[in-house]
């Protein structure tokens, strides 16, 4: 239970330098390390299909494609401006009202019953296998035709258009 | 894998809505907060992926495995909205040689 806790604690801490941080190098290197105690969490559930695909989609895919659009975009100059600081307290004072609003909300629900994993099988690659292709077999099919024209739109918008090139 | 699992048995879920309503905050202030274009998008990918992991705290409480199903769905669509939205940004760096978003404010009125 405390390794829950501790976590936690470490999910928050590295999201909150992901934002801070001033390099966006920096920024990606502790979104991985946020990401990487995102799986812990998975793992902890014993939903492992979830931990293996946020491990190896998240950490080994998404964030490389980050690093390496960072690459292309060489900003050398050491980071951007910083916003105004009337702004910066804005935005923390938004996103605290949200916070709150959340908490006050999840105060009126009183009931907190422990999260206990009825069914071990419950997270495992053959049941999900088992649960993706027959119920949802249609979404799975046209999630791979959005990854096809993800993939095409991508590679349309970031060649050069020969006529201004 | 199985003490692991044990040791987390009686966590409540108010902590894992606490814990996901925080991350996902951070992740809105993020946003608004930064103006580097790939800082943002880095935000939101916070806010995703702080969304399924209630999602599979949901899944585990309810005992129902729809819900990891859905995060498995949320993860394509992030891989998609990745590709898609860093294409745009190298796009948008190519053409104002910056990704300052304050650059992009033409459609201000």
């Amino acid at each position: 239970m405390s390794t829950f806790y501790f976590i936690a604690f470490l999910s928050i801490f590295f999201s909150i330098l992901v934002i801070t941080a001033k390099n966006p190098v920096h920024s990606i290197l502790y979104l991985i390390l946020t990401f990487f105690t995102f799986t812990i969490h998975y793992i902890l559930m014993n939903a492992q299909f979830l931990a293996i695909v946020n491990f190896i989609v998240y950490m080994g895919a998404i964030l490389v494609l980050f690093l390496y659009t960072l690459m292309l975009i060489n900003l050398n100059k050491e980071s951007e401006p910083r916003k105004s600081n009337l702004v910066n307290i804005a935005g923390f004072i938004g996103g605290t009202c949200f916070l709150i609003t959340i908490v006050a909300a999840l105060k009126a629900f009183k009931v907190s019953q422990p999260v206990i994993l009825h069914d071990p099988n419950l997270g495992l690659v053959k049941n999900l296998g088992k649960i993706l292709f027959n119920e949802y077999l249609l979404p799975f099919e046209v999630s791979s035709i959005l990854l096809l024209s993800a993939m095409v739109g991508a590679v349309l918008l970031a060649t050069k258009d020969p006529k201004t090139a | 894998m199985e003490t692991l699992t044990k040791t987390m048995q009686g966590v409540p879920l108010n902590h894992y809505i606490l814990l996901c309503s925080i991350i996902f905050s951070i992740g809105v202030i993020g946003v608004l907060i930064r103006r580097n274009a790939i800082v943002i998008f880095m935000s939101v990918e916070l806010m995703l992926n702080s969304v399924n992991l209630l999602l599979a705290a949901f899944s585990v409480y309810r005992g129902d495995a729809t819900g990891q199903v859905f995060v498995f769905f949320v993860m394509a669509l992030a891989a998609a909205e990745v590709a898609v939205g860093l294409a745009i940004i190298v796009m948008i760096y190519r053409n104002t040689n910056s990704i300052d978003i304050n650059v992009l404010n033409r459609l201000k009125w």
